[in-house]
């Protein structure tokens, strides 16, 4: 059985990376493969990377408030380029209220402050799109 | 040291104090406890051992362990700053005025991302984020609208900006001119510490070489130009933030000091002439008592620094002023009212500590940005340090606790050598670039998270003590339809202004650039005729290229 790889994306002007790379981190001793993009990336960026990464997730870290308007730029490209079968999920500060419409955009779950690194680990691993033979 | 020696040092203390009560005498003619007790103004060892006066001294002397004023509260409390800012300059210049209107004591701007990259607000990269995490300001007019009726030789506004620093502050001159404030009068603090961003908080544009020039102009101009401007704020609170510890905090800061510094006096200016103008800005975080001593440490090695390595000689440029703000990274969305606590607490240390300034978090900054109602108990949460809790009667209280000292000789020592380490690579330019600083607190932010994860560090609501989720209530939204509003204004900007002026001042801002002639008067003809931000940090980006992060996970 092959790694799991996950695109670790910081889109939009947000420089807040703690908690992409504490996550990153995690992943990656929980055996995953982890490519992290860096700083300020737009929609187009992060999609293109997951193609030529041939990510399974892409992992996604705002804290500015721009989520209402990146994460669905992010699924609309995603679903321009047929990425059907990749497994996005968001983080940072992104109020309760928002998340039944970023759900809606197809961003398949959003994890908080507080969160333990271990449910995102458990979350990934039970809710790949993707086999792993 | 002998008894003649520490007596001295008493006597030098004792004259400034007299001196400083017959100009502003301090709060009250007598200081009690809340039974009526007397409170003096400083206590000290009942037999002052050989290293006291070296190590401790006296508050606003060499090594100002004990504080930078002579009096500290006693005289005067330190400024109560809560950063703000959101949506538009007209909601911003609104909250301002509450806050000035409920006792606050200076501004604090809080800008939108977009305007911290030197983006204005309709350029394709600002989308989603204009007005969300503070002010949208794009232009002098936008300046005008935030700044109306607030009066800037009354008021001090410090204002969070680095890479466009030098524009931003050229606005506020500029704003200052139009109500007749010269801008000798204008007190106030830009962030301009370029160093810490490449590091922690990501909101760079240009490389560290023509930053460190532009930074460096900025200390030249004002020197002469804007002498009560504080013209760095050097921080350590986002390098917290980022996840690093108490004494990385203290090292990294101090480095990237180091290295303005140098950079200042390498392109000719006087250690004296631009030292009394640095200014520096920590995190409250939550271990109170090593907090306070982390305070105590960063005073006694900075001036140590400068004395040592620069010849600084004037006690201004020896001293660590300092804002502090309380711990964001400490917050809980979990159970969020334990954040008016937790921000309690930190704020405490700030003051046990020494600060000249404090911001203190509202309770739903893990959520959101703060409410009115969640800032106004901030604010209340100062008010009730310094008017009720006793603390501020008497000068740095907790000095001769046998942890608290122990503690400050600890972080100065540890802090010191990272500095040396930092100091083989060549200075903090070089181990930022090398990534070596981002290691170092990216591994302390991990540890800290598997160390709460193991519930080897607790943290009330999240990982013990938790309860069902209950919702916060009202939270601040930032429309979307700001930036609708604000690229339709910036059009009609651009129709109305003399474009000719403009391109003639762009031009002129390009050439000095290209050449070594201080920026900020350039920065000053551009933004008098409306030239916006982005077009003028389009210009620089156009001679001096961007920034390109190395990856360092």
């Amino acid at each position: 059985m092959r790694k799991i790889r996950v695109l670790a994306a910081k889109p939009g002007l947000d420089g807040h990376d703690r908690g992409v790379k504490v996550i990153a981190a995690a992943l990656r001793d929980a055996g995953m493969e982890v490519i992290y993009t860096g700083l300020r990336q737009t929609a187009e960026q992060i999609v293109n990377a997951a193609m030529q990464e041939d990510a399974d997730v892409i992992a996604m870290s705002i804290l500015s408030g721009a989520h209402e308007y990146i994460f669905p730029r992010v699924m609309e490209l995603m679903r321009e380029k047929g990425l059907d079968d990749v497994l996005v999920i968001g983080g940072g500060i992104i109020p309760e209220e928002d998340v039944p419409a970023l759900k809606a955009a197809g961003i398949a779950e959003v994890f908080g402050p507080g969160t333990n690194t271990k449910d995102i680990v458990e979350y990934i691993r039970n809710n790949l799109k993707r086999s792993l033979n | 040291m002998s008894n003649s020696e520490f007596q001295e040092k008493l006597a030098k203390w004792q004259a400034k104090v007299d001196k400083l009560q017959a100009k502003h005498p301090e709060r009250k003619e007598r200081f009690t406890t809340l039974s009526g007790l007397p409170v003096d103004r400083l206590y000290l060892p009942p037999e002052p051992g050989p290293d006291y006066a070296a190590k401790l001294g006296f508050p606003g002397a060499y090594p100002f362990t004990r504080g930078v004023q002579p009096t500290m509260y006693r005289g005067r409390f330190w400024t109560m700053r809560q950063y703000a800012g959101f949506a538009t300059a007209k909601e911003s210049n609104r909250r301002y005025r509450y806050l000035l209107e409920q006792g606050q004591t200076g501004l604090s701007v809080a800008f939108d991302l977009p305007t911290q990259i030197g983006y204005d607000s309709d350029h394709e990269l600002s989308r989603g984020e204009v007005g969300k995490v503070g002010v949208s300001i794009s232009s002098l007019a936008d300046m005008e609208v935030l700044l109306d009726q607030i009066p800037l030789d009354k008021v001090s506004t410090s204002m969070t900006i680095n890479a466009p620093a030098g524009v931003l502050l050229a606005m506020y001159i500029a704003v200052g001119e139009k109500q007749g404030v010269a801008a000798k009068q204008l007190r106030g603090t830009i962030q301009n510490d370029i160093l810490k961003e490449y590091s922690s908080r990501g909101t760079y544009i240009y490389p560290p070489k023509p930053s460190m020039r532009i930074i460096t102009d900025i200390f030249a101009y004002c020197a002469g130009e804007v002498p009560q401007w504080n013209t760095i704020s050097i921080s350590g609170y986002h390098i917290r933030e980022a996840g690093s510890t108490a004494v990385q905090e203290v090292a990294f800061t101090l480095a990237n000091g180091l290295a303005y510094v140098k950079a200042a006096v390498d392109a000719g200016l006087k250690v004296d002439e631009f030292g009394p103008r640095l200014s520096f800005f920590f995190n409250a975080h939550s271990d109170f008592l090593e907090e306070v001593a982390k305070y105590r440490a960063a005073r006694r090695l900075w001036a140590r620094l400068m004395r040592e390595r620069f010849g600084a000689a004037d006690p201004k440029s020896l001293m660590v002023r300092f804002h502090t703000q309380t711990a964001g990274c400490s917050l809980t969305a979990q159970q969020p009212k334990n954040n008016i606590v937790r921000v309690a607490f930190q704020a405490m240390s700030a003051v046990l500590g020494g600060t000249q300034s404090l911001h203190t978090n509202s309770m739903d900054e893990a959520l959101c940005l703060p409410t009115q109602e969640a800032v106004t108990i901030a604010l209340r949460t100062q008010q009730i340090i310094a008017y009720e809790s006793g603390v501020t009667e008497t000068i740095d209280p907790l000095a001769g606790s046998y942890y608290i000292e122990k503690l400050t000789d600890e972080i100065e020592s540890q802090a010191y050598d990272y500095i040396q380490k930092i100091d083989e690579m060549g200075g903090a330019p070089e181990a930022i670039e090398n990534g070596y600083v981002q290691r170092e607190i990216q591994e302390a932010a991990y540890a800290y998270q598997k160390a709460v994860e193991s519930g080897e560090r607790v943290v009330v609501g999240v990982n013990k003590f938790t309860a069902k989720a209950e919702p916060l209530g009202e939270i601040l939204r930032v429309d979307h339809a700001v930036r609708e509003a604000r690229v339709k204004e910036l059009a009609q900007l651009r129709s109305q202004r003399n474009n000719q002026a403009v391109q003639a001042n762009l031009a002129a801002l390009k050439k000095a650039a290209q050449g070594d002639e201080n920026l900020m008067p350039k920065f000053l003809d551009c933004v008098r005729v409306y030239a916006t931000l982005g077009e003028i940090c389009d210009t620089l980006r156009g001679v001096y290229g961007e920034y390109q992060a190395p990856s360092t996970i």
